[in-house]
């Protein structure tokens, strides 16, 4: 554990990316193999399930910090991090622990089924003993997210200067459903070993937002266009006469869609498929929140899936017969499976093609992009014909151009802390419209991005300054400023108060120069409503 | 019901029998002052009252001003009321002001730690009936080390920052907390070089401290020369242009809000170290119990949680709005820095 804590205080202790890899790459080298499985499944966030709800930490922790619940939860929400709240608030102690990682990890497997007395034992037992960061580290691990600045991108490129082992081998390897307490060192990273790979899919390849003019790009007859769908990005993988559907956050959600059991037999062994997952309802394609009445369910029920069904639409091809074909030109990857479209597809096989245009200009092109929000789709995806399929997100052979976002001017009403790095700071509001009378402003979204580090400083203390009332780690404030606020979808919704649901919504800009007389109403958000 | 003895109103903490403000943040006829920061020690007003190690401070900050200075603990009377100056231990010169009349006794903090740093005179509790607290850090989540184990921490940092071939740039407020770190680091390390704020403030303390020597950063000093040694900053001059010429560097802030790690992070610093000139949330505690006061008013900070604890463990306590600059994590430097 003291190696693990040291390890994150350093990461902890610099905002340069060199010395966080070093730091890594150093742990990389010296640790036990056991820790160093652990150490990878946190950073790629594949903790253990946790063993006791946070309710109970909280209750706990206040109990042995001698102070009142209230006032825990008060220091909670400034300090903005329960294991960081709990590591402060407990007496300190300078003793640290001889034991590893890996055996703290598998106390804390353990400690599930154990009863509530005995959980208590074990987490006052500790946090009385170890120093803050072990403390806040060994909280971190039972409460989950370790988000500490360190990407997996960052920790795949120290593990391959301490392995030798190249990057993108490692991030495959590292993809899917791998179980930390059941895999070895060797296993999971060193060896090669055929049958491991039978579900894994490959890193999905990232496209970057288009920056300036796609006239930048080039010559357009070297590009490939076609629309960007608003569903789940997934592969669909067929191999051995199984199927195998991964999510872009790489989660296994074979289960979920159960519709795609059809691909089998039909599509040949030994074939990956870049697609998008999309609500079909009534034979055509639905909005996305068709799409998450399914993405919540675990079992899906008949009537579900005849009220929403769901198709592939398929972007790409990445193994074919068995053999990984990335390296492939992106026409020639087209070629293949237009080809194994045009020869599988049916009326009730659930396989369509995103079908790709080329245009003779990029005036062309725009016009085609204004027709997104009609098809359906958020705008364009242009990828160079002869592209590689590469792993993560790279600038320069293909960029999203979505359509600009639809934006209306609001009030903002309250605010609350953020979390992390925004601990103690207001970032996250809530905007309101005007009702019909002009009167009150009807709460419409809530949104935590868009302003600078500068802007949230000055915000901040604007709130600080203009609270009118307290809700817990809530602020109303004085009705004051305006903000354009941009979103990318919109539809009616029962649940919400202004009977509207924004999609994605975020702050476009701090409209400082207009008074609240003059944002929206409610009537002009509901005209946007397609 | 009876005037209290001192009232917050629109210009600061009034005494209407002695005619006085304390601190005031508007100007007014005749203010007594607790310490040299510039939200206590406001432009302005016709009189000014202090301890005599404030004087160089304010007059080097304001200017030709009015200003009388008392003793530690000596008695001065405007219209019957007794006033005093207690040690508040905060930064050099700064005080708690007693206030006496009838036999009713009143003491505010200005700002105050219970530590002794060894700069400032050290802290001492005094008795009163109502005590008005500063609760800058008025959360259990704030626990300072002994500042022993902080300036351990600061100069290994520093030594460790040589050995990789970099220059140490460590941040802290130009009036107190520049000082006390010059105090404390470890000069068979390296030299130590200032920001030509901190400098300045440093010059108008030598005569009643003792510091290691300091060179000022300018545009003759030569990069090569820096390197490996520390420079001593205020927090204003992170993210400058001014910066460049430490390259290559490590930052690292001196304050109690690097309790937080978001706070450092979001404030892109390397390192934080939490050094604080005010209380932590046990030294607030056991303060108010030695002054053995009934009745607590808290101005800033966590005021509204401070007070409502204190209300729980059997206080009369409450919070009045002054416009003492709540310092806070974002701020990124007090107005004497510009």
């Amino acid at each position: 554990m003291r190696q693990f804590a040291e390890l994150i205080k350093t990461l902890d202790s610099t905002n340069k990316t060199t010395l966080k890899v070093e730091a890594l790459t150093k742990y990389f080298n010296n640790a036990p193999d056991r820790d160093k499985v652990w150490t990878i499944a946190i950073l790629s966030h594949r903790r253990p399930p946790r063993p006791v709800n946070t309710t109970l930490m909280r209750l706990w922790a206040s109990e042995i910090a001698n102070i009142p619940l209230w006032l825990f939860e008060e220091s909670y929400h400034i300090v903005g991090d329960l294991a960081e709240t709990i590591a402060l608030v407990i007496p300190p102690s300078s003793a640290s622990s001889e034991k590893s990682l890996s055996q703290f990890l598998q106390e804390i497997i353990d400690l599930k089924p154990k009863s509530e007395e005995e959980k208590k034992e074990y987490l006052k037992e500790n946090w009385l003993s170890l120093n803050y960061y072990e403390r806040f580290v060994f909280t971190k691990l039972i409460t989950g997210s370790f988000r500490i600045g360190v990407s997996q991108k960052l920790m795949t490129r120290a593990l391959s200067k301490a392995t030798d082992i190249d990057e993108d081998i490692l991030a495959y390897k590292m993809m899917g459903d791998w179980n930390a307490a059941k895999t070895t060192y060797t296993k999971l990273i060193l060896e090669e070993n055929e049958e491991d790979f039978l579900s894994k899919p490959y890193p999905f390849y990232l496209a970057y937002a288009i920056e300036d003019q796609p006239e930048d790009l080039g010559d357009v007859n070297q590009w490939s266009a076609e629309h960007k769908w608003d569903g789940i990005r997934s592969q669909v993988i067929i191999r051995n006469n199984e199927l195998f559907v991964w999510s872009r956050g790489e989660e296994l959600v074979t289960d979920k869609y159960p519709e795609f059991e059809k691909f089998v037999g039909v599509i040949p062994n030994g074939t990956v498929i870049d697609g998008e997952i999309l609500p079909f309802p009534k034979g055509e394609i639905g909005t996305f929140k068709d799409l998450q009445t399914r993405i919540g369910r675990k079992t899906v029920s008949k009537n579900l899936l005849k009220k929403t069904p769901v198709i592939l639409k398929a972007y790409d091809v990445l193994e074919w017969h068995g053999e990984d074909i990335r390296q492939k030109a992106f026409k020639d990857r087209r070629a293949i499976l237009e080809k194994l479209y045009t020869e599988v597809k049916s009326d009730g096989l659930p396989l369509h093609l995103s079908h790709t245009i080329q245009f003779k200009s990029w005036e062309e092109a725009a016009e085609e992009r204004e027709r997104s929000r009609e098809v359906k789709s958020e705008g364009l995806m242009l990828k160079r014909l002869d592209s590689p399929y590469l792993v993560g997100r790279k600038k320069g052979d293909w960029w999203k151009w979505k359509v600009d976002p639809l934006t209306i001017d609001a009030v903002l009403t309250y605010a609350m802390r953020g979390h992390g790095r925004r601990s103690n700071l207001f970032t996250d509001y809530t905007f309101g419209l005007w009702d019909e009378k002009k009167e009150e402003l009807v709460t419409f979204a809530k949104a935590y991005s868009g302003l600078t580090d500068a802007e949230f400083r000055k915000l901040d203390a604007w709130i600080k300054k203009n609270t009118l009332e307290r809700f817990g780690p809530v602020r109303s404030v004085t009705p004051h400023h305006v903000f354009e606020v941009a979103f990318e979808g919109i539809a009616e919704s029962k649940r919400h108060k202004s009977g509207v649901a924004t999609r994605f919504p975020r702050i476009l800009r701090w409209r400082t120069d207009k008074k609240i007389e003059e944002a929206n109403t409610l009537e002009d958000l509901k005209a946007l409503i397609p | 019901m009876k005037t209290p003895l001192l009232a917050f109103n629109d210009k600061g903490i009034y005494c209407a029998q002695a005619d006085v403000y304390l601190d005031p943040w508007r100007p007014v006829d005749k203010a007594i002052i607790s310490h040299g920061h510039a939200d206590h020690s406001r432009w302005g007003h016709k009189k000014y009252i202090t301890q005599h190690s404030n004087i160089p401070i304010i007059k080097y900050r304001l200017g030709d001003i009015n200003v009388s200075g008392k003793d530690w603990s000596e008695t001065f009377t405007i219209n019957n009321v007794k006033f005093s100056f207690h040690p508040a231990g905060h930064i050099i010169g700064s005080a708690q002001i007693r206030v006496e009349y009838k036999g009713e006794v009143w003491v505010f903090t200005g700002d105050y730690k219970t530590e002794d740093d060894g700069v400032a005179t050290p802290y001492e509790p005094v008795k009163c009936h109502t005590f008005i607290t500063e609760c800058t850090f008025g959360l259990p989540a704030f626990k300072w080390q002994p500042q022993d184990e902080v300036f351990a921490e600061i100069n290994n940092w520093w030594q460790q920052n040589q050995s990789d071939g970099r220059t140490s740039v460590i941040f802290g407020y130009s009036l107190g907390k520049a000082q006390r770190l010059l105090k404390y680091l470890d000069t068979s390390i390296g030299k130590i070089y200032t920001h030509g704020a901190i400098e300045n403030m440093t010059e108008v303390l030598r005569p009643q401290l003792e510091m290691p020597k300091t060179t000022r950063i300018t545009r003759d000093i030569k990069k090569e020369e820096i390197k490996g040694n520390i420079v001593v900053a205020p927090p204003s001059a992170h993210g400058t242009p001014w910066i460049k010429k430490m390259v290559p560097y490590v930052t690292a802030s001196a304050s109690g809000w690097m309790t937080f790690r978001g706070a450092r992070r979001r404030r892109a610093i390397d390192r934080g170290f939490v050094l604080s000139d005010h209380c932590d949330w046990q030294g607030l505690l056991s303060s108010i119990k030695e002054t053995g006061a009934e009745k607590i008013i808290c101005t800033h900070g966590y005021t509204d949680i401070f007070s409502r604890y204190l209300r729980e463990i059997g206080y009369d306590a409450r919070t009045e709005q002054t416009q003492y600059e709540e310092e806070n994590a974002e701020q990124t430097s007090k107005p004497e820095d510009e």
